[in-house]
């Protein structure tokens, strides 16, 4: 019963951080999905992009890590924001096809220049010393850096929340969400407001991948392999959602240790069988707007 | 998206449509070096085919077309390394009416849904097929797939031999067939059902049109030719492995698709012969740059050349008529 107990707060740890992770990933898909509809595979490569930059500035050029991180981010929504204004504005009213096929050509291209720039390994971690050990809490030890994660990924949350419920920003968002041309048409620049939202939500991205460099590995195939996680956490959250997400990623991220621990066999069998028979039971998801 | 190949074209056969199949006979016996290579293309294209069915006609988005491939594939490796059914034929039928029987299982949970949630369904399938076919290892092999497939010489006398003769003849023929079908599928009222589906859903159930029976159906057809491409996959390699279940597989299938041009019949002729060429010709000396010209090709199509070559070829031809 103690072996359990200790492996069950063992997973619920390690499964909040990677959900936490999950969640600082996806959320900016959910809202540029929700917003414009827009399907965009390619979200994966935003959060690869945060991870090689991370790995990059601490290897090559020293940078200290919080640095880094905010590196990552500012890079990344900068980098996004050119690819929104040259091709994916373009295509907001393509139709979905498009869009994929699109987002698909994306992720090739991003593969392959992260094969040449960095080959097929796996990018190395760099932790600063004060990261690596232990902490004690309530008389157990945890990794260090998996707590400050999980410590930044809740200050991030918050901020979103915030940003998101209780600013002019965030109240135009949720509008805009809700009823595009109506935002539209009361004044609401939504091309422009997009474009900042998908730049703060691809730079998440950069951040998470950064962040979580240690739980989801960066290497070339990072955009493709984690491609249905991502699009499994924004589906069953649902679109346009930041509160449903959340608690996907958080069920995700645990689920997954969970039958990792436990039933190995398994592999991700019964969160492929969740989410089919989720988005059965509720096409929109658990918060969604709209399907 | 070009309405060539529909219920009101021309349904008869044109000289044109004989020139795929003049060349498939001429690359018999002129180049008799390329014949697997050849072989694969053929598969290719029904795989290509029956994704054009449902995507390019019906208008059905799916990342995930590489299950039926698989469940196809791996039905004839299991008929013949677990059963010891070794008749060419029956692990044909037996192979395409397994990919049929899921594709119209899966397809009847999953067409209720539309749009994203549609696309997001067909994905998780292909996931949830793919940890099946890893982790049942007692029946697919795992990783090491399943290797030394064996299949009896057709009519008792003709072997797959050395050369890949007759496994090229073998899948010539089956395309002949299947190529015929679904040729009269499109131009039949039943293939303008589809196509109006494809443009305008909510006209067609205004109409009284069975929306959600006719995408059943054609998602039953198209899993059952993708199925006939998994089994041809596994006689002529004698062996079956993991990666025909994977996204690799359904990305590329796409792939070839648009580059042909979507919703027109022989798109899905042109793009695999291209993309396999080009492939058999670059990937093995540029390795690093094949998927990165990939994904350029996709954007650029996406972006000046929706209907593919076929459509470029359509555009160059009303150009020289008007000028």
């Amino acid at each position: 019963m103690q072996a359990f107990a200790s492996s069950l707060v063992s997973v619920l740890f390690h499964g909040i951080a990677y959900g936490m992770i999950l969640y600082v990933i996806s959320v900016g898909l959910s809202v540029t999905m929700g917003l414009m509809g827009f399907v965009n595979l390619a979200h994966g490569v935003f959060a690869m992009a945060g991870g090689l930059l991370l790995s990059t500035a601490m290897a090559k050029y020293a940078v200290p890590f919080p640095l880094a991180l905010l590196l990552a981010f500012v890079v990344v929504a900068l980098g996004s924001v050119v690819l929104e204004r040259l091709l994916y504005s373009k295509l907001y009213s393509a139709g979905e096809l498009a869009q994929v096929l699109f987002t698909m050509g994306l992720i090739f291209i991003s593969i392959a220049i992260a094969r040449q720039l960095y080959g097929t390994q796996a990018a190395p971690v760099f932790l600063p010393d004060y990261l690596k050990g232990q902490i004690n809490i309530l008389g157990r030890d945890f990794p260090a850096f998996r707590v400050v994660l999980i410590f930044i990924s809740a200050i991030i949350v918050v901020t979103l929340w915030f940003g998101v419920e209780r600013t002019r920003w965030g109240a135009m968002v949720r509008a805009a969400v809700d009823n595009r041309d109506m935002a539209q048409s009361v004044g609401i620049n939504t091309n422009r407001l997009f474009m900042v939202t998908f730049a703060l939500g691809s730079g998440l991205a950069g951040l998470g991948g950064a962040l979580g460099s240690d739980i989801l590995p960066v290497q070339s195939t990072y955009p493709l392999e984690n491609l249905v996680y991502f699009m499994i956490v924004v589906a069953v959250g649902g679109l346009g959602s930041l509160s449903g997400p959340f608690i996907a990623a958080l069920m995700i991220g645990i689920a997954d240790t969970a039958t990792k621990y436990w039933f190995p066999e398994l592999g991700a069998f019964l969160i492929y069988a969740a989410t089919i028979g989720l988005l059965l039971w509720r096409p929109q998801g658990l918060f969604g707007v709209r399907s | 998206m070009t309405r060539t190949g529909s219920y009101s074209g021309h349904a008869r056969i044109g000289i044109m449509e004989a020139l795929p199949w003049i060349a498939a006979i001429a690359v018999f016996f002129l180049l008799p070096d390329y014949l697997s290579l050849g072989a694969r293309i053929m598969i290719y294209i029904l795989f290509t085919l029956s994704l054009d069915l449902i995507l390019g006609y019906a208008g059905i988005i799916t990342l995930g077309h590489s299950v039926f491939l698989g469940i196809g594939a791996y039905a004839a490796g299991i008929l013949s390394v677990k059963l010891n059914i070794n008749d060419p034929f029956l692990q044909l039928i037996a192979g395409s009416l397994m990919s049929a029987v899921f594709g119209l299982a899966s397809g009847a949970v999953i067409l209720r849904t539309k749009n994203l949630t549609l696309l997001m369904l067909t994905l998780a399938i292909t996931a949830i097929v793919y940890e099946i076919g890893n982790k049942a290892s007692w029946l697919t092999g795992g990783a090491d797939g399943l290797p030394g497939v064996q299949v009896n010489p057709f009519f008792g006398r003709f072997e797959f031999d050395l050369w890949g003769r007759t496994g090229y003849i073998y899948c010539v023929i089956v395309l002949f067939v299947v190529w015929f079908v679904v040729r009269r599928l499109i131009y039949s009222p039943f293939g303008a059902m589809l196509t109006g589906i494809r443009e305008n859903t909510p006209r067609m159930h205004a109409l009284g049109a069975p929306v959600y029976q006719r995408l059943l159906i054609v998602y039953t057809i198209s899993a059952g030719i993708a199925g006939i491409a998994g089994v041809l996959m596994t006689q002529v390699t004698q062996s079956v492995g993991l990666n025909v279940l994977t996204f690799e597989v359904a990305g590329d299938v796409l792939v070839m698709l648009i580059l042909g041009g979507v919703g027109r019949i022989y798109g899905a002729f042109v793009g695999p012969v291209v993309y396999m060429i080009a492939q058999d010709l670059l990937a093995k000396q540029f390795p690093e740059y094949w998927s990165f010209g990939v994904g350029v090709l996709l954007i650029f199509v996406v972006f000046f050349a929706r209907g593919g070559i076929l459509g470029l070829v359509d555009k160059i031809a009303a150009r020289g008529r008007t000028p």
